[in-house]
């Protein structure tokens, strides 16, 4: 069953927006609205094609709660939180933006009474990293190792209001998504701008599994999400994993392992260089990695991403122009030389 | 721009037609060379450094990478296993050549090096299988160990995970005496501690996997563990701080294990399908099936002893 409206909420960022606009290009979904405090980008509007009506709105406002019971809104999908924030943020602002935006937009989404389906954009940070974490995290593992006032513990408290939410209104058909970290060639993430650096800074004597999920899958499994009404909490992250080293020499870095007790001072340099967040929770991921188990998703859900971890990594370094620093061809001509052959 | 754009089905294709999904597992170093003889190892060396350099490897969801376990991880335990413990196998036929199982073993030494032969024992009685460990979380919190664990294929000890593996078809290793049974004093070797809350059974009732039980004799007298320094332990945020004969007394020569002659016993497997999958929410049945294992092991234990005369020359 398709939706008649949809509202969607951060299209002022890669993924928001993107989603509203393969939603507006579907011909079986009525109207869709794209609340945002930022516009979404040239792109997108191309993309939507006119089908995209654009609310500039603070869903922290109780305003959201008219435009919502206005427009007769039918599916809400919440994909304005951020819980692994790229670059540095101001921390306290984006804490307010994620908890009391998601604090509101249920207040409104539960006195709408047309509201008929929720989704809502989550994180795999939720389950936190740590030697104490299983190596496989399924669904119903509870947060391990998550710092007190990191961005994961708001996406760990959203969800805690989504389930409250789901109480409440159990004519809401609720889906949350944890997504993996996402990578691709145009979208901007904490890992894109990772593995962009010079010198890929490790932690000395770990190295992490990484799983990864394309953006275009990520993108694919909301609007699967949006337009099906499949309640429940699904992982979402590609086949397959690489370790942290592996990535790095696959993008052709050179990595520079730090001892992990100096990590907050590389953290706190690479921040203050503006260059990409490093906040304790992403330095435990970096050291011990995170991997979800998608059985759910493939038989729950019925999604199977296209891309495995490795291609989309690929897709990455070779999309997003990384000049390697240690090109595989040399490496290969090497090998020949010194192997005698030709 | 728009021409490098990648059109997913037609990648998965190209992808799958340029990389299999599993890399052929490499010769073993040990295994007799190619007819060409030198320039064949050569070319087996540096196309090993290539696909390491360019990390065109796979590894699963554990981190387990097969290739670098038996080309470099492997290779350095073989003398320790052949010349200095002169391990001795036998039940090995028990261990399936496919499918799961969970290895349930003594543990013993005071440091984990019965775990390591074991890894060793099973994997050259039985070539390609891997013994898949379940560690304590201290492993995973040393650097270095804690990558080296990963890489070969181990994992923490708990029930998510061991389902995983089990499931998966996996061998797993388990020693549910934990640092109890490692870090016992020396007067109390042999003499196997509380298998825990039985949680290695209920995995393996949950997967429906036979337990294979395990017992390791030689390992108690590698470091025989007299006292144990409680306030050195708590301030490395150890376990335990073992004092044998020769450590710290000697330093790190002290820390090299005597040469003990040791004896694996893979004992027959214990069928635990019968019970069907719910048998796991039954606390008595595991309780019950808890104690045959660790009676079988301990029985084993006993009559393996009778037989040894010498530890070092048994």
């Amino acid at each position: 069953m398709s939706p008649r409206v949809v509202l969607v909420t951060g299209v002022g960022g890669y993924l928001g927006g993107h989603l509203a606009a393969r939603l507006a290009a579907d011909p079986a979904v009525g109207r869709v609205l794209g609340v945002d405090t930022v516009a979404p980008h040239r792109e997108v509007r191309d993309l939507a094609g006119g089908g995209l009506e654009f609310v500039r709105a603070d869903i922290r406002n109780p305003l959201i709660a008219k435009v919502i019971t206005g427009a007769e809104v039918d599916t809400v999908v919440h994909v304005a939180l951020t819980a692994v924030p790229p670059g540095p943020a101001r921390r306290s602002a984006v804490k307010e933006a994620n908890v009391i935006g998601a604090m509101q937009l249920l207040a409104a989404c539960q006195r709408a009474p047309s509201v008929r389906r929720l989704v809502v954009k989550s994180t795999a940070a939720v389950y936190g990293a740590g030697a104490r974490s299983p190596a496989v995290l399924t669904e119903a593992d509870p947060p391990r190792e998550v710092s007190s006032n990191g961005y994961a513990r708001d996406a760990i408290e959203v969800e805690e209001y989504v389930r409250g939410f789901a109480r409440r209104r159990p004519d809401v058909a609720v889906t949350v998504v944890r997504l993996a970290n996402l990578i691709g060639p145009r979208v901007d993430t904490v890992l894109t701008r990772y593995f962009a650096l010079p010198v890929v800074p490790t932690v000395l004597g770990y190295d992490a599994r990484v799983q990864l999920l394309h953006a275009e899958d990520a993108l694919a499994v909301l609007e699967r999400a949006a337009t099906h009404s499949i309640p429940g909490v699904f992982n979402a992250g590609a086949d397959g994993v690489l370790m942290l080293s592996q990535a790095i020499r696959r993008a052709g870095r050179v990595p520079l392992p730090v001892p992990g007790a100096a990590m907050p001072m590389a953290g706190r340099f690479l921040r203050g260089a503006r260059l990409v967040d490093f906040s304790a929770d992403h330095v435990r991921y970096l050291t011990h990695g995170r991997v979800l188990d998608t059985t759910r998703l493939r038989e729950v859900f019925g999604f199977t991403p296209r891309w495995t971890t490795r291609q989309a990594f690929d897709d990455y370094v070779r999309g997003s122009g990384l000049r390697p620093v240690l090109r595989t061809g040399l490496v290969e001509a090497a090998e020949r030389g010194l192997a005698g052959t030709r | 721009m728009r021409e490098a754009r990648v059109i997913p089905f037609d990648r998965a294709r190209r992808a799958a037609r340029e990389e299999p999904p599993v890399e052929p597992t490499p010769s073993r170093p040990d295994a007799p060379a190619a007819p060409t003889g030198l320039r064949q190892s050569l070319a087996n060396v540096l196309g090993f450094a290539r696909r390491r350099l360019t990390g065109d490897y796979q590894v699963d969801r554990f981190g387990f990478d097969p290739e670098l376990t038996e080309a470099v991880l492997l290779p350095p335990l073989r003398p320790i296993y052949r010349n200095w413990f002169r391990v001795e196998v036998s039940g090995a036929e028990h261990i399936p050549a496919r499918g799961g199982a969970l290895i349930v073993s003594n543990h013993s030494g005071t440091l984990p090096l019965d775990a390591l032969m074991t890894a060793v024992a099973v994997h050259d009685n039985r070539p390609g299988r891997h013994l898949r460990m379940l560690g304590a979380d201290l492993v995973f919190q040393i650097p270095l160990l804690s990558a080296l664990a990963r890489k070969s294929g181990h994992t923490l000890a708990c029930m998510s995970d061991a389902e995983h593996l089990l499931r998966a078809g996996e061998l797993v290793g388990v020693w549910p005496e934990g640092f109890k049974g490692i870090g016992k004093p020396f007067a109390d070797r042999y003499k196997l501690q509380r298998f825990g809350r039985g949680g290695f059974v209920a995995a393996a009732l949950r997967s429906g996997v036979p337990i294979i039980p395990c017992s390791v004799v030689g390992a108690e007298e590698i470091y025989p563990k007299i006292a144990d320094s409680r306030t050195l332990a708590r301030l490395l945020g150890l376990p335990y701080f073992p004092v044998t004969p020769f450590f710290p007394l000697l330093g790190p020569l002290g820390a090299i294990p005597l040469p003990t002659k040791w004896h694996i016993r893979f004992g027959e497997p214990i069928p635990v399908d019968e019970y069907g999958r719910d048998a796991a929410e039954d606390p008595m049945l595991v309780f019950t099936v808890t104690d045959e294992v660790r009676e079988t092991i301990q029985q084993t234990l006993y009559r393996l002893l009778d037989q040894r005369g010498n530890p070092f020359l048994g």
